[in-house]
């Protein structure tokens, strides 16, 4: 092995398969290694993605982590390099480096209710966390998903949320910050959904995910309504270079968001939380 | 190149002649010989060829935001204290290519790896440098492997400091003047009575045997006497401070009132960043050809005290200087505990020296953190 092929730091080809927009600036592509190479991923993991000639990003994995024969990645067009993947075709190739950084900790929630709370883009880390359970449903009580988007239109993977939608074995509630005509659901914040939820607070894990003044409301409402702060999760962001502890832009506290998380346990960063600009 | 210590507990005495010659074995072993000389109205670590290339006969003056080289009359080789970049230019270079590839419309061909550099010989580091040198070791283990590369495979000459500048405060953080450990070859400089002498000893397999060669007689024990006296003379004369179980305690003051008065100073430079032993932030870039179709990534020095630093889709998490100050400091001084098992502040001085406005880490540590003994 050459000293390269061990730098974590240099991506592996991987080839686009599949492209789906999801939004206007939003697109879910699959992908998989240019030379054959097992991936494997745990809920909640990321991968640095690379748009070559133009930079690097982290991107949380949003497909199925029992599904190996291909990477799912959802990125919405933010910056240059997501805005340089959004225009990516079927047949090209993007740089991979990973996965890194902390799971949901699916398998802590067997036998208990399994809450994960989602806003806007926020759904697509959460994702995987979802196919997990699924594939292991009779193993958990209650499975619920609360999920708030800024319009209707900015609903992620909204046909699938209606066939989740439709399963007898999922709680699934939706809100939207704004209502448009087309719009018979609730409005409001994602926190109002907590309280119509049926969940048993002493025997329930809650993955939270969505924008930080988003994650601590969720999360100050669940501590709340009774559940622990140990049992609760929130997966953090911030700048990163490096995926690995290297580039020392994730630090947020005593945390390198990149390998200590990004997935938390609120205990752990409800200190941090409420710092500003720390 | 470390491969232990020895139990040869010998130290011996070596002319100026004798380290040219110490040199000359050096780069005839292939090393890559790098140590201090006069550049830029400074002391620099660079590439030298001999002793005519050290600093003879020149010191320096170091004070919060000043630095000016002067004459020494003894004609000391290592009669400065530090230099304004430390060893980390060389262990981990600012600039560095990641990868370099060709891209057509459907392929990428990935170009091979650049191989590796020589060997190289880092003469003169100090105790709290060789202190720094460990701190990125331990930050780049399993992550790094060029830098791990580079540091295993250096060979390291240290020289014990012989007088602290006014920004050193090495002592109080248990990092020097003592060079203790980390070294395969340590020099004592002693120029006295019309005699200019190093006092060596080894600390490794390849450190005894490149000493061996020299065949040098064994200091005379005046001598050593002299040397550890004077090493507690640099240590006593140390006038900063900065302890470590208050630096420890910065986490618990992230809204302490000091944070915005000193970003009233603080003009977010880097400068401190930059000359600190032990900051290791990196950022990377891509760069491409016009047609797009090679592509080279590079990795650099960053700072947390840039805005871009930590920047996320629509801003800066750390807008504000006194944020910035902030979290450099309490990185450097409270969570390096949480995250490497100790502090990231070996007390070399060098962002005292190098601010442009002479914030001192050890002032504000005791502005913000109250002194438990004062209670």
């Amino acid at each position: 092995m050459t000293a390269a092929a061990a730098d974590p730091m240099v991506p592996v080809p991987f080839r686009i398969h599949k492209i789906r927009r999801e939004l206007p600036d939003t697109v879910t592509m699959e992908i998989a290694p240019c030379s054959p190479a097992p991936f494997t991923f745990a809920a909640g993991q990321f991968n640095m993605l690379t748009a070559f000639g133009v930079g690097e990003i982290p991107i949380s994995i949003s497909g199925d982590p029992g599904d190996g024969t291909k990477v799912v990645h959802t990125t919405r067009a933010v910056g240059a390099v997501s805005r340089a993947l959004d225009r990516l075709t079927v047949g090209q190739v993007v740089g991979v480096r990973g996965p890194f950084g902390t799971p949901w900790p699916v398998e802590d929630a067997f036998g208990h209710d399994l809450m994960l709370v989602a806003g806007g883009v926020g759904l697509a880390p959460l994702r995987p966390a979802l196919y997990h359970a699924l594939a292991e449903r009779r193993r958990f009580s209650r499975v619920i998903v609360l999920y708030g988007a800024r319009t209707p239109k900015d609903m992620l993977f909204r046909r699938e949320i209606e066939r989740w939608r439709g399963r007898f074995d999922l709680d699934v509630d939706v809100t939207v910050d704004r209502a448009d005509p087309s719009w018979q659901g609730n409005v409001g914040v994602v926190t109002k959904l907590i309280s119509r939820a049926r969940f048993d607070p002493y025997a329930t894990m809650a993955f939270v995910c969505g924008p930080e003044i988003m994650m601590r409301h969720v999360a100050t409402a669940l501590a709340g309504h009774g559940i622990a702060e140990d049992r609760i999760h929130l997966s953090m962001e911030r700048n990163m270079k490096c995926g690995c502890g290297l580039c020392g832009h994730c630090q947020w506290g005593p945390h390198f968001v990149c390998k200590d998380g990004p997935v938390f346990r609120y205990d752990r960063i409800r200190p941090l939380l409420s710092i500003r600009e720390i | 190149m470390l491969d232990g210590p020895l139990s040869d507990g010998a130290t011996h005495a070596l002319e100026p002649r004798d380290l040219d010659r110490l040199i000359a074995a050096l780069r005839g072993r292939g090393y890559r010989v790098i140590g201090p000389r006069l550049g830029e109205d400074a002391v620099v670590y660079d590439d030298i060829a001999g002793t005519a290339d050290l600093p003879a006969g020149w010191g320096d003056e170091q004070e919060g935001g000043f630095y000016r080289l002067r004459r020494r009359d003894d004609g000391a080789l290592f009669g400065y204290t530090l230099a304004p970049q430390s060893w980390k230019r060389v262990l981990h270079p600012p600039r560095q290519r990641i990868f370099a590839l060709s891209t057509g419309a459907e392929e990428v061909e990935m170009a091979p790896a650049d191989p590796p550099d020589a060997p190289m010989a880092l003469i003169g580091v100090r105790a709290c440098e060789l202190a720094a040198i460990d701190i990125q070791a331990e930050v780049f283990a399993e992550i790094d492997p060029g830098y791990v590369r580079r540091r295993e495979s250096s060979l390291v000459v240290a020289v014990e400091c012989a007088e602290s500048a006014a920004t050193c405060f090495c002592a109080s953080r248990g990092d020097g003047p003592a060079v203790t450990g980390g070294f395969d070859i340590r020099l004592v400089e002693v120029v006295r009575d019309g005699r200019h002498l190093f006092l060596a000893r080894v600390g490794s397999v390849v450190g005894a045997d490149i000493l061996a060669g020299l065949t040098c007689p064994e200091a005379d024990p005046a001598d050593l006497a002299f040397a550890a006296d004077r090493l507690g003379r640099v240590a006593a004369s140390q006038t900063r401070a900065l302890d470590d179980s208050a630096g420890r305690k910065l986490g618990d003051f992230a809204l302490h009132a000091r944070w915005d008065e000193v970003a009233g100073r603080c003009l977010a430079c880097g400068n401190c960043t930059m000359v600190c032993p032990t900051c290791f932030c990196t950022s990377v870039e891509d760069t491409t050809d016009l047609a797009g179709t090679r592509v080279e990534r590079w990795r650099h020095w960053d700072s947390c005290f840039t805005l871009d630093f930590s920047y996320l889709h629509g801003g800066a998490v750390r807008p504000g200087a006194a944020s910035r100050y902030r979290q450099w400091i309490t990185h450097k001084l409270a969570t390096w505990h949480d995250q490497f098992g100790r502090s990231g502040c070996v007390g070399c001085g060098r962002c005292i020296t190098w601010c442009p406005v002479g914030i001192d880490i050890t002032e504000e540590v005791r502005a913000i953190v109250p002194d438990e003994n004062e209670r």
